[in-house]
């Protein structure tokens, strides 16, 4: 009992990192344009393909790649992913900014349909076999197994999440951003350079969801170019949870959703005596959603924004 | 005469031209529909199906002013009472017309029992609930196996039929199609002139002071929603008996976004606009599908593009059937 329970702690914990990986993209883009940005999901699918690439290309066989192939890989993928996440906003969101609302975000769907198929077209729309990024050995603790692979994730996880902390409540940066989230009018009197830290958000943003991308094309050891749809909409959604906008209850969010579906997994058939199954996790995923924004709007962390301070804009 | 002058005596008259031209090639696809092969006319039925979803989507997006992501849900309740009223699953074969008026009760009921909890939340937040109901709905649908048969879905439905005269053909759903698009074309067109359509437009452009004019923003968004789905609803029962089978892959959340794309990219809030949108959107894959992947690529970027470039849409809201029929019948 102790074992399965902390086997499914890990487990949670595992899957919850990446989820917060992912759910930063969509907190801090929200955060600075006010829009959610539809094609997140695909930024964690092409974390996976570009890192696949690099790999194949620096040892041709992907299977045996070695410990140091395997970090270059992993470090240059997500900084070509944040590259290609700036680019991105420069020819789709940008020429939008002054539109209405929903301009930036339909944009994003069109984005993110172009690159799902563009996958499709490049790599075929088949699932391909993944390298594993850490060595699997299984640890027994008090009763539960343990991978190597799950430490790895976790480790990797909260090293990236501490670097965004930093960032974004230390650096120079980081002061930047939040003056231009706060608000983008006052920041840019105050000679901000405006274009500058919304760049750097879309740079950050998908370079987090590519490495939520390769860590989860990793843990499962499979890949393929839908896979950004239902993994960002339960990132996106753990952004809401916590609060969108806020970084820490992206993450806070993401870990909240992981245990509810870890836990509803292996609770919901023993609570309903097996009349709602595993296959309903979802449901209580998007019903705990529902219930928090119809209790608190703004989320768990989400400050409760007055109607007042915010800039009226229309919504179409 | 300066230019700016001579244009304007010119306009009048060409627009009025244009106008006649869209009528005419209107009438002319009509009447020459029947006459191609049954491959054009299913692309043709669907279209009309995707029009009359959009007649739906767009009293609550571009009337009111609500996005809503999960407007599939209520195609899904109408092509689902279908499927049950109509077909082995439950032994039970009712009659088309009645079931049509079942499947937009139905809608009704959902559309209120979704309105309810979600009319304190604006914007981005009511996009996000409507597309957790719309998830919620198809998960229950591919799950409760005991009543719609869940991933393998519904089949053998029985062949509709109006007051005896049978519906199976796609010309017989193309000639249903068009009298429904145009019924709930008209319906939304007049809704949208009545004093109801006025406290939407109030909605729509500031939700406070339109509160503040006396208007009960609860009931008119409520009413929004309900109409809005009882003609998802009835889309969706014309779906199911044109198909003749049913399975929850109809009603992906990717199926909402596609008609949310097609009112923006066609002109939000105007209906012509919904007609050229979901003539880009479904028949542009169509023609190009020799393409194949190619086509949705370009389907894609041309989203990004229309949207960048047009952000009002391809007949913007001020070209609404009203100005339409001032060009054609008007002085």
């Amino acid at each position: 009992m102790l074992g399965n329970l902390i086997q499914q702690t890990v487990n949670a914990l595992t899957i919850g990192s990446i989820y917060a990986l992912i759910a930063l993209g969509y907190t801090m883009v929200y955060g600075v344009l006010r829009m959610i940005n539809f094609a997140h999901g695909e930024m964690f699918m092409l974390g996976a393909y570009v890192a696949f690439l690099i790999l194949s290309m620096l040892v041709g066989d992907v299977g045996m790649a070695g410990a140091i192939a395997l970090t270059v890989a992993f470090v240059v993928a997500v900084f070509l992913v944040g590259l290609i996440g700036v680019g991105i906003e420069r020819v789709a969101y940008k020429p939008l900014r002054n539109s209405t609302r929903l301009a930036p975000m339909l944009s994003s769907l069109g984005v993110s349909l172009s690159l799902v198929t563009g996958m499709q077209i490049l790599a075929g729309p088949q699932p391909v076999a993944f390298p594993s990024f850490f060595p699997v050995v299984r640890y027994e603790v008090l009763g539960g197994t343990i991978t190597s692979m799950q430490i790895g994730i976790l480790v990797a996880a909260f090293v990236l999440m501490f670097g965004l902390h930093f960032l974004v409540n230390r650096s120079r940066i980081g002061i930047i951003v939040r003056a231009v989230s706060e608000s983008r009018p006052t920041a840019q009197l105050l000679g901000i350079n405006v274009n500058g830290a919304i760049s750097m958000v879309f740079f950050v943003g998908p370079l987090l969801g590519a490495a939520g991308g390769i860590l989860y094309a990793s843990y499962y050891g499979i890949m393929s170019p839908t896979m950004g749809a239902v993994i960002g909409l339960k990132a996106f959604t753990a952004a809401i949870l916590g609060g969108i906008g806020s970084i820490p209850g992206a993450m806070l969010g993401a870990f909240i959703l992981a245990f509810v579906e870890v836990g509803g997994t292996a609770l919901l058939p023993v609570i309903t005596h097996g009349v709602l199954g595993t296959e309903y996790r979802d449901v209580l995923t998007f019903a705990i959603l529902i219930l928090v924004l119809l209790v608190r709007p703004a989320g768990i962390l989400g400050e409760a924004v007055s109607e007042e301070s915010i800039v009226y804009k229309r919504e179409f | 005469m300066s230019v700016a002058e001579s244009l304007a005596a010119v306009r009048p008259r060409s627009s009025r031209a244009v106008a006649f031209l869209v009528f005419a090639v209107a009438i002319a696809l009509i009447a020459a529909t029947p006459f191609l092969p049954n491959y054009y006319i299913r692309v043709i039925d669907s279209l009309l199906i995707y029009i009359l979803l959009g007649i739906g989507l767009n009293i609550v997006i571009g009337y009111t002013g609500l996005l809503d992501l999960g407007f599939v849900a209520f195609y899904a309740v109408g092509a689902y009472s279908y499927a049950l009223l109509a077909s082995p699953q439950l032994d039970l074969h009712l009659p088309f017309l009645l079931i049509l008026v079942v499947a937009a009760c139905l809608g009704a009921i959902t559309g209120i029992l979704l309105g309810i909890p979600v009319l304190r939340l604006r914007g981005d937040y009511l996009a996000i609930v409507t597309l957790g109901f719309g998830e919620i709905v198809r998960i229950i649908i591919n799950n409760v196996d005991w009543l719609t048969g869940g991933p393998k879905g519904i089949a053998r439905l029985d062949k509709a039929s109006i007051l005896g005269i049978q519906i199976a053909r796609p010309v017989d759903f193309f000639w249903l199609l068009l009298v429904v698009v145009l019924l709930a074309g008209l319906v939304a067109w007049r809704l949208e002139r009545s004093i109801l359509g006025k406290a939407w437009a109030a909605i729509r452009e500031d939700q406070d002071a339109a509160r503040g004019i006396g208007i009960n923003t609860t009931n008119a968004k409520l009413a929004a929603f309900a109409t809005s789905a009882t003609i998802g609803s009835i889309a969706g029962a014309i779906f199911a008996a044109s198909q003749r089978f049913v399975s929850p892959e109809s009603f992906t959340l990717q199926e909402s976004v596609l008609i949310v794309l097609m009112i923006v990219i066609g002109g939000i809030g105007n209906i012509l606009g919904i007609v050229a949108g979901a003539a880009i959107l479904i028949l542009l894959p169509e023609v190009l599908r020799e393409f194949a992947e190619w086509r949705i690529l370009f389907l894609g970027l041309l989203m990004i593009f229309l949207i960048i470039v047009r952000p009002a849409g391809i007949v913007p809201r001020s070209f609404g059937p009203d100005k339409l029929i001032r060009r054609l019948f008007g002085k």
